[in-house]
């Protein structure tokens, strides 16, 4: 396996010519701290192997229900079945932490995301998730309208977002200056669309486009729309303005990781129009903390935190071959802290974790149906936060929530200290960057053979576009690598057959995760979530 | 020889350089008004020294007899080049130099001399090739008609869009480009040998000034100090803030990023309306509570009264708190009133310090900056002002500045409506203050304030503005200033600064 050459690596990836930049460190450069990190790569890929050497079962566990994966969709599922009156459960988790992909991190007094940093708004037709909202005290209330009251401050404080173009900084992510009138028209337009589709309802009185998607139209020329790439639809709207496409191709990679040409135009629209109320908004209200989805996570898991067992990987789910009412599914489960096999036994299991965990660990899994996880595809992600002893001088708009750089392949950053008002001193940012060529440059195994060094260098090189002097204020950068992160809304993927089928259980094991819905989205993985528990419910119930 | 179509463009040239001339008398002008006042003094006296300077060169262009073009190429680049840095030079020497008004007046002295040489040469130039009194009529027209679009644009377009400094450099690059363009069109009266050297000259005025335009807003910046209008007594620049003080007219003024804070000969004023209504509620205060007001002016007006306790000071810039308890003028100001026993600075943002657990206060005091940027709008919101009633009992008074009324209605309605939106009773009131012109404050409750019972608790010695019948005045409004009822300031749409930055644009 060849090893990267830095300058190599940074400039394809973040698609700057090796011209503008050093690759280098530079002899002033200030000393920086930092670690690489990632979930656990080493037991996760165990399952893969099919000799995984399962050792003796030191004692079994009878418990009715078992929720495999703490990630949203698992912990939403904890937190229905309580909310239930339903106690006889455990959630195992195979990290030190719950959380997922939504986990946060916290240092020196400041807290920050890891992954999943925001949420919008729910729409009026949301009701679970404005309760749930509701009960953790985000919502205020509830208008008569069904339209939700979101408590000020978990609103994203303004200034929101800005890019950086030209050389300085611009209000919003539509880099509005040296746009051309065909620029400002084409994107006037394609925002009418936008909100055309948002406002318009099928003959059943549903939106064509919902969060969450099972709640979208059936209508199958708004489906049809899943079969062309984004790209292409735009072409067929005649929309060919470059600025106009970065920022849908902004959007697909921020929300999907993946490019304007590889993401569902389904997808693509949803990403707008899913989210578009009223016509005098520009989108939902956005809801975050500082440490973005984190704090959803903190709260479901002292909600559940005696049903919480982490550091257990799920190692083989043998459901007894039928769905009745006597079925039984056993776990072997590896337990890390005792370094030592322990068995469950659970009546129903709600399986959390994403489907190409799936093949790996479900005995006969799906056998007989034509449903697999073939059509599965997940996205790499490198997210860092930067540590910084104060904030850099800026040009134009000043610092937002959100600062996207026009001219990089990375997301840019976010403020972690933003939405508590903290506007000056030391700060982190949270800094993302999407793998989403189609083509890869590097194999899996040159990324993790990358160090953390290089990663840092990268970061430091993107930041450097807008902020020149950034070395000499950053005093730490932790990196994360997040392999399978989300799922991919590519092409053809969201509404196939195989996606839909995912949902239904396989005996007596039932299905929650983001990844259901085809998109990576904290609305998608709660909806499943307290479908899951609720699929479980209905059979406790019935059994009753 | 020079045939027709280039004589055409020699008016323009004509045209050019006469739009030239004025703007850098008109610049003169202005800059000293903002920088010294007295504006009628200052233009008299630059349109005097412009015009006899003019005279002089004039009278000067007789001694220039041989190769006419290349001295009138030299006499425009000189002059691009002097004429375009006059702004940034004049407004980066003012706060530094003692002998300001001599290179003033030395400035337009020099760029008359050079305008005033300018077409006298020209018209020497085209004699030979036309008829004199065609010439002169036209070269006068067009210098003429160069005046009056040079005045009217400069009022209506380059001081609005460009600002002073900005239109200084692009008018010296406009006057270097006419040079350059002279070398082509007067070519067949230049030595060849002197061409090139005339152009690379051109070329290096205009590297210069296009260096100038693009530092342009660190210019400005260096030079805002100085136009405060005043000596600068004392500067600073903290993490948060650019802080200045300056000596005018038997005062001193404290600036906070170019923006006047107090004035020392009307501060009273301001400060007695901020704080005194809030003392009068039905609780007599013992401990109180600042926000913002590092300056300790407002502090001083609290230990007026003996019962007080305590007073608790949250001032984000503890450079502002320290220049207040040791700078000699402030420290006589304020009556050392930080340094006093019953006084405790927090040096925090007042947005973060708002959520820690402290025992309610029985007045609150509120006196941050103008909302001209997001992080001082923040301290505005319906957010804060709620997250501000746990630090308050039901009967305590709240008194906040609120920008000016009549300057800025929509913003100050916004601060009252955003206080009514976050629960509270509100009364607004104002108070007329020369060097802030009419200002606007609210008086602000969890019950209805009794502002007609208000009675001052202190002796009339104690205050030289308010006494019992103009402290009722206070809350009442002339019709010139109607209750709005615009947007609510929160968090999530900073309402405020976008009302603040609409209506003080231009205006300062």
């Amino acid at each position: 396996m060849a090893t990267i050459n830095r300058r190599d690596l940074i400039g394809s990836l973040l698609g700057i010519s090796a011209a503008t930049f050093s690759g280098c460190s530079k002899p002033q450069e200030v000393r920086i701290e930092g670690e690489l990190l990632s979930p656990d790569f080493a037991t996760g890929h165990r399952l893969r192997d099919p000799a995984i050497a399962i050792g003796a079962i030191d004692q079994w566990k009878e418990i009715p229900v078992v929720i495999v994966g703490g990630g949203i969709a698992g912990l939403t599922a904890g937190w229905h079945l309580r909310r239930s009156g339903f106690e006889e459960f455990e959630l195992l988790e195979l990290e030190d932490e719950v959380g997922g992909t939504s986990r946060s991190g916290d240092r020196d007094r400041f807290s920050y995301p890891w992954g999943a940093h925001y949420m919008t708004t729910p729409m009026p037709e949301n009701v679970a998730l404005i309760d749930f909202l509701q009960e953790m005290g985000i919502v205020q209330e509830v208008a008569p309208d069904g339209v939700p009251i979101v408590s000020e401050e978990f609103l994203c404080r303004e200034p929101e977002e800005r890019v950086y173009a030209e050389g300085q900084w611009h209000e919003g992510l539509f880099p509005v200056q040296g746009a051309s009138q065909d620029d400002l028209a084409q994107v006037a337009d394609f925002h009418a669309k936008m909100l055309e589709w948002s406002t318009k309802r099928d003959a059943k009185g549903k939106r064509l486009f919902a969060l969450p998607i099972a709640e979208s139209s059936e209508d199958p020329e708004t489906r049809g729309l899943d079969r062309v790439s984004m790209l292409d639809w735009m072409d067929g709207q005649g929309w060919d303005s470059p600025r106009l496409r970065w920022y849908v191709d902004y959007a697909c990679r921020d929300d999907y990781g993946l490019t304007i040409d590889q993401t569902s135009a389904w997808a693509g629209i949803l990403y707008y129009a899913g989210r578009l109320l009223r016509e005098s908004q520009e989108s939902q209200d956005v809801i975050t903390w500082p440490s973005g989805n984190g704090h959803v996570v903190e709260y479901l898991r002292r909600q559940l935190e005696p049903h919480l067992q982490r550091r257990k990987l799920v190692a083989r789910l043998k459901p007894s071959g039928d769905s009745g009412r006597d079925a039984t599914c056993e776990l072997v489960v590896f337990d890390k802290d005792q370094d030592c096999w322990i068995g469950y036994r659970a009546k129903r299991v709600i399986f959390a974790a994403p489907q190409f965990v799936a093949k790996h660990v479900i005995d006969r899994f799906r056998e007989g149906t034509a449903v697999n996880d073939q059509p599965f595809r997940y996205g790499w992600w490198l997210v860092a936060n930067v540590h910084l002893r104060g904030r850099p001088k800026d040009s134009g708009f000043p610092m937002s929530w959100d600062n996207v750089f026009y001219e990089s392949k990375s997301l840019g950053y976010v403020v972690s200290t933003h939405q508590s008002g903290i506007d000056y001193g030391p700060t982190v940012w949270t800094w993302y960057y999407p793998f989403a060529d189609a083509k890869p440059r590097y194999t899996r195994e040159q990324l993790l053979s990358v160090p953390w060094s290089d990663w840092a260098e990268m970061v430091m090189t993107d930041l450097e576009i807008a902020h020149p002097e950034i070395r000499s204020l950053v005093t730490r950068i932790d990196v994360m690598r997040w392999g399978h992160a989300m799922v991919q809304p590519y092409t053809g993927f969201v509404w196939s057959e195989s996606r839909q089928m995912a949902s239904k259980p396989d005996r007596n094991i039932h299905f929650a995760n983001t990844d259901l819905s085809g998109i990576a989205l904290m609305e998608e993985a709660f909806f499943h979530g307290v479908r899951a528990a609720d699929e479980v419910l209905g059979f406790l119930k019935e059994r009753a | 020889m020079l045939n027709r179509a280039p004589l055409f463009l020699l008016y323009l040239n004509v045209l050019v350089i006469a739009i030239c001339g004025l703007i850098y008398e008109l610049l003169a002008g202005t800059l000293a008004s903002y920088v010294l006042g007295d504006s009628v003094t200052q233009f008299s006296l630059v349109i005097g020294t412009y015009l006899s300077a003019m005279g002089v060169g004039a009278w000067l262009s007789r001694y220039i007899e041989r190769q006419l073009a290349r001295a009138f190429i030299e006499i425009e680049l000189a002059l691009a080049f002097l004429g375009g840095i006059s702004a940034p030079l004049l407004f980066v020497a003012f706060p530094w130099v003692d002998w300001f008004r001599p290179l003033l007046l030395g400035t337009v002295f020099a760029v008359g001399v050079f305008v005033g040489l300018e077409l006298p040469l020209l018209m020497r130039i085209l004699k030979e090739h036309l008829d004199f009194s065609d010439l002169v009529s036209r070269v006068l027209a067009f210098d003429y008609i160069g005046a009056l679009i040079a005045s009217l644009l400069f009022p209506l377009v380059f001081v609005p869009y460009l600002g002073l400094v900005r239109t200084s450099l692009v008018f010296g690059i406009l006057n270097a480009c006419v040079g350059l363009w002279s070398t082509f069109l007067l070519k067949p009266l230049l030595y060849p040998r002197h061409v090139s050297s005339l152009r690379w000259r051109s070329i290096v005025v205009m590297g210069i000034l296009v260096v100038g335009l693009l530092k342009a807003d660190q210019l400005t910046q260096f030079a805002e100090e100085s136009t405060l209008g005043g000596h600068v007594i004392h500067t600073a620049q903290s993490p948060y803030q650019r802080i200045a003080i300056t000596n005018k007219r038997g005062g001193f003024q404290l600036f906070l990023n170019g923006h006047l804070q107090f004035n020392s000969v009307d501060e009273y004023r301001y400060h007695e309306a901020l704080v005194h209504p809030a003392m009068l509620g039905p609780r007599r205060p013992q401990r109180v509570l600042v926000m913002g007001g590092g300056d300790g002016l407002a502090v001083r007006e609290i230990l007026k009264y003996p019962e007080i306790r305590e007073v608790l000071l949250v001032d984000l810039d503890p450079a502002m708190t320290q220049l207040s308890k040791t700078f000699p003028p402030l420290v006589a100001l304020n009556k050392s009133s930080l340094l006093d026993p019953r006084v405790r600075v927090v040096n925090q943002d007042a947005f973060v310090w708002v959520n820690e657990t402290i025992d309610p206060f029985d007045a609150v005091i509120i006196d941050f900056p103008d909302p001209g940027s997001f992080s001082i709008g923040k301290l505005y919101t319906s957010h804060f002002f709620r997250k501000l009633k746990t630090k308050l009992h039901p009967d305590s008074l709240v008194s906040i500045q609120c920008t000016s009324p009549l300057v800025a209605p929509k913003s100050y309605w916004c601060v009252i409506r955003t206080l009514e939106a976050a629960g509270y009773r509100v009364r607004p009131f104002h108070a007329t203050v020369p060097s802030f012109g009419i200002w606007g404050y609210a008086l602000a409750s969890l019950s209805e304030p009794d502002v007609d019972a208000f009675q001052l608790a202190l002796d009339q010695g104690s205050f030289r503005f308010l006494n019992n019948s103009n402290l009722h005045e206070l809350f009442v409004f002339p019709q010139d200033i109607p209750s709005l009822t615009p947007e609510i300031n929160r968090l999530d749409n900073q309402a405020l600064v976008r009302y603040y930055d609409e209506e003080w644009h231009g205006y300062d």
